[in-house]
C-alpha cells in the first residue's frame, strides 16, 4: 500500500517508482542493523556540519575516541561519566516501555542529589557516623527524594489526566531553582556557589582507594555507583521481563486498550512506575555528589537526564543495553567537553535521536524500487 | 514597583510567548505536536542575531530567523508526516538538535556587544487612554504591535474562514478531511512550518527587541516549554493564549523588581534582604505553568473541551482512521 513517499505521477516522469510497502514479518538482524546503522549516518552528518562552520571532524572524532577509551584511566574516567547515564538511562526506559513520558529525570537527579547532600549537611545523622550508616541514608535519601519528585507528575497524570510531559519538564527547572536556592542560601560555603566538601565517611569507594593492594588501582576514580548501575539494570531488566507487573507494563506500553479491558489498574501502575523511574534518577544524583563531587553545587549535571532520554532510545528500552547506549554517550560527554565549539556534543546526540526515529520507517515498511511499465 | 511599568513590560517579554504559543496552536490544531518549539526558537534567535551582526540590518535579521525556524520545523514534519514517526520523540529530538546546532552557529556571537534593534514606537492617540494607553502603546517594539494584531487574525483564519475548516477537519478527522478533498499531508506541512516560522520569531523577538544578546542555551532559557504549557491553559485559542502569555511576561517582570524595594505595599520584603530567596520567585512561572494544567485539564472535562481529536497520531493514507 502506498504510505505518502509515492511521487506524485502527475506531471513528471520518474524512470522509476519509489514505494513504501508495509512489512508483515521483521527480519530478526534489521533492527539492530538500523540502530547502528542511523548512528553511523547521525555521526557522518554532524562531521558535515562540523565541516560547514569550519572545525575539524576527523580531528574531533580522533579526540573524542583518544579522550574516552584511549588508555585504562581515560576509560575509567568514561565509565565515571557513564554511571549517572546508566541510573537516569534506566528511569527513562522503564517510564517510556510504558509510554510514560518521563522527561524529568534532570529534575529528579537533581532532588535525588540534594536529598543526599541533606543527610550530611543538616546534618540528619550526627557527624561521625560510620560509613556503613551514612551511605545507605544517602542513597536512601536520594532515591526517595527523587521519586517523590517522580511521584508529583504521576498522581497528576493518574488523577487529573495531566500531559506528564509538561510536568516533568517544568519541574526540573523548579529543582534546578530549588537546588540554587540551598548552595546560594543556607548551604553555600563562604558565599560560593558550592557546600562545604563531605567528610570522608559520606564518599562511595573508589578503585582508587585500593591502590595500597592493586597499585593497577592507583588514580582510578570509578566509584561503588557503577555497581548501582548495573544492579539496577539488572533488577529493572527482572521487572520488564521477567514479572507480572512487567507484563502489564508493557501490555499498558503497547495497548492501554487492552490493559483496560484485562482488568490492569493502569492509574496505580503510572504511579507506580514514575515513583520507580524518579528514584532511579535520584540515585543518579545521590551517586554523583556522593561518589564524584563530594559536595552539592550548581549546575551538577551537564544534562544526564536529558541525554538519558536519548540512551533510553538507543537502547529500544531494553535495560541491559541501555549499559552499552550509557558507556557510548559517558565517552561523548567526556571528550566532549575539550571540544570547541560547546555545542557541538548535543548536536550529535539530537542528530543520533532524529537519525534513529528517522530509521524506524524502514522497520514498518520496505522500500521498493520499480521500473516504470511493471504491474505496480 | 511601578504596576503600570510591570505590566508594560510583562506584555512585552509576553510576546516572546505569544508568537510561539500562536505557532504551536496552528500546528497542534492540525493535528501534529510539535515539542521542539524550545529548538525552533533557539535556531530562530541564533540566525536573527548573527544575521545582525553580520549585517546590521534588523529586518534581514527577521526574515532569516523565521526561515531558520520554518526550516528547523520542516525536519519536524518530513518525519512525522511523512515517516509516522512518534511525534513526542521527533519534538524532544528537535530540541535537541536546534539547541545543539544553535550553540554551535552561536560560537563567538555572545561577544558580540551592542547591534541594531528593531524599532519602538508609540502609538499617538492611543498612548493616552487612561491605564491601558501606558501598558499597551507607550514605547513598545513593532513586533509586540504584530503580536496585536497576529491574535484576531489567527483566531478569525481558524474559527470563520474556509481554510481555517480545513485546518480544523486535519487536526480533528483527518480521514473525513480527506474524504471532502482535503489533502491532509500538505495543510499539515503547512501548519508544521507556519508553527516554526512563529517559533523563529518569537527567538528573534528576543535577541533583536526584547532581550537582546546571545547568551547560548539561556537565551531562551525554557520559554518554548513554557509555550507548550501555556497552549495547554488556552485551550488552543488564540486569545486565551495571549492572556496567558502576557500575564507570564509580567509575572517574570515583577520577579526581577521584587528585589528592589525593602517594602511592597507596606509590607516588609524578604526578598531584598534575603536574595537567595528569590530562586523561589523564580520558580514561580513554572509552578503556575503545573497549576494552570491542572486547572485546564479540569476544565476540558467538564466542558468537554480538549486537544484536537487526532493530535498526536500520524495520519496513513488509505487506512480508516479511529
Amino acid at each position: 500500500m502506498n504510505a505518502g513517499t509515492a511521487p506524485r505521477r502527475t506531471g513528471l516522469h520518474w524512470p522509476v517508482t519509489i514505494r513504501l510497502e508495509q512489512r508483515l514479518t521483521v527480519p530478526r538482524w534489521l533492527s539492530p542493523a538500523l540502530t547502528i546503522g542511523s548512528v553511523a549516518v547521525a555521526l557522518l552528518l554532524s562531521a558535515i556540519i562540523l565541516a560547514i562552520v569550519g572545525g575539524d571532524p576527523v580531528r574531533a572524532y580522533l579526540h573524542i575516541f583518544e579522550a574516552s577509551f584511549g588508555s585504562i584511566g581515560v576509560l575509567s574516567d568514561t565509565l565515571v561519566k557513564a554511571t549517572p547515564l546508566i541510573l537516569t538511562g534506566l528511569a527513562c526506559a522503564l517510564a517510556f516501555r510504558m509510554r510514560l513520558w518521563n522527561i524529568g529525570a534532570e529534575g529528579q537527579f537533581l532532588l535525588g542529589a540534594w536529598g543526599a547532600s541533606a543527610v550530611v549537611l543538616f546534618p540528619i545523622l550526627p557527624a561521625g557516623s560510620p560509613a556503613i550508616v551514612v551511605i545507605p541514608a544517602m542513597m536512601l535519601a536520594g532515591f526517595l527524594c527523587g521519586a517523590l519528585w517522580g511521584l508529583v507528575p504521576g498522581v497528576l497524570r493518574a488523577r487529573f489526566g495531566v500531559n506528564e510531559i509538561i510536568t516533568t519538564l517544568m519541574l526540573n527547572y523548579i529543582a534546578l531553582f530549588w537546588n540554587q536556592y540551598w548552595v546560594f542560601g543556607p548551604w553555600s560555603e563562604r558565599g560560593f556557589q558550592l557546600t562545604a566538601q563531605f567528610p570522608k565517611e559520606a564518599w562511595l569507594p573508589r578503585l582508587t582507594d585500593l591502590a595500597d593492594v592493586v597499585p593497577l588501582f592507583s588514580g582510578l576514580t570509578v566509584h561503588l555507583g557503577l555497581v548501582f548501575g548495573l544492579v539496577a539494570s539488572a533488577v529493572v531488566w527482572f521487572i520488564l521481563a521477567r514479572s507480572r507487573w512487567g507484563y502489564e507494563i508493557r501490555l499498558i506500553g503497547d495497548s492501554p486498550r487492552a490493559a483496560r479491558y484485562a482488568g490492569v489498574d493502569i492509574g496505580r501502575s503510572i504511579i507506580l512506575v514514575f515513583f520507580i523511574s524518579g528514584g532511579l534518577a535520584g540515585l543518579a544524583g545521590m551517586s554523583e555528589v556522593s561518589g564524584v563531587v563530594h559536595r552539592l553545587q550548581d549546575r551538577i549535571s551537564p544534562g544526564y537526564g536529558f541525554t538519558a532520554i536519548i540512551i533510553a532510545y538507543l537502547a529500544k528500552f531494553d535495560p541491559l543495553r541501555v549499559v552499552i547506549a550509557a558507556i557510548l554517550f559517558g565517552a561523548l560527554i567526556l571528550a566532549g567537553r575539550e571540544i570547541q565549539p560547546s555545542g557541538v556534543p548535543a548536536m550529535i546526540q539530537g542528530t543520533i535521536l532524529f537519525g534513529l526515529i528517522a530509521s524506524e520507517v524502514l522497520l514498518r515498511y520496505r522500500v521498493r524500487i520499480e521500473r516504470h511499465g511493471m504491474v505496480g | 514597583m511601578d504596576p503600570i511599568v510591570i505590566l508594560n513590560a510583562g506584555v512585552a517579554t509576553g510576546t516572546i510567548l505569544l508568537f510561539a504559543a500562536i505557532g504551536e496552536i496552528l500546528s497542534e490544531r492540525a493535528g501534529v505536536l510539535n515539542l521542539g518549539v524550545e529548538g525552533m526558537m533557539l535556531m530562530g534567535a541564533v540566525a536573527g542575531f548573527g544575521t545582525v551582526v553580520a549585517t546590521g540590518n534588523p529586518w534581514l535579521g527577521l526574515v532569516v530567523a523565521m526561515l531558520a525556524g520554518g526550516a528547523t520545523s520542516l525536519l519536524h514534519a518530513v518525519i512525522t508526516i511523512h515517516f509516522q514517526a512518534d511525534q513526542v520523540v521527533s519534538g524532544l529530538s528537535l530540541t535537541f538538535l536546534g539547541t545543539g546546532l544553535a550553540r554551535v552557529l552561536g560560537e563567538g556571537l555572545s561577544k558580540a556587544g551592542a547591534t541594531a534593534l528593531l524599532p519602538t514606537l508609540t502609538i499617538p492617540v492611543l498612548a493616552d487612554l487612561p491605564v491601558l494607553g501606558p501598558i499597551l502603546f507607550r514605547d513598545q517594539s513593532v513586533l509586540v504591535y504584530l503580536g496585536y494584531l497576529l491574535v484576531p487574525a489567527t483566531w478569525y483564519w481558524i474559527q470563520r474562514t474556509r481554510p481555517g475548516l480545513h485546518l480544523r477537519a486535519v487536526g480533528e478527522y483527518p480521514t473525513a478531511a480527506e474524504a471532502l478533498g482535503v489533502d491532509v499531508y500538505r495543510l499539515r506541512y503547512a501548519y508544521v512550518v507556519a508553527g516554526g516560522l512563529l517559533a523563529g520569531l518569537a527567538g528573534a523577538t528576543i535577541t533583536l527587541a526584547i532581550q537582546p544578546g546571545w547568551f547560548g542555551d539561556l537565551t531562551v532559557n525554557g520559554r518554548g516549554w513554557i509555550a507548550i504549557g501555556l497552549v495547554i491553559f488556552a485551550q488552543w485559542s488564540p486569545f486565551r493564549a495571549a492572556l496567558g502569555a502576557y500575564l507570564f511576561g509580567a509575572i517574570s517582570r515583577f520577579i526581577l523588581d521584587a528585589q528592589g524595594p525593602d517594602t511592597i505595599m507596606g509590607l516588609w520584603n524578604p526578598f531584598h534582604f534575603v536574595h537567595s530567596l528569590t530562586f523561589f520567585l523564580a520558580m514561580l512561572p513554572y509552578v503556575l505553568v503545573i497549576v494552570v494544567l491542572v486547572v485546564g485539564s479540569r476544565e476540558a472535562v467538564r466542558r468537554r473541551l480538549g486537544a484536537p481529536a487526532a493530535l498526536g497520531t500520524p495520519y496513513v493514507r488509505g487506512e480508516r482512521g479511529a
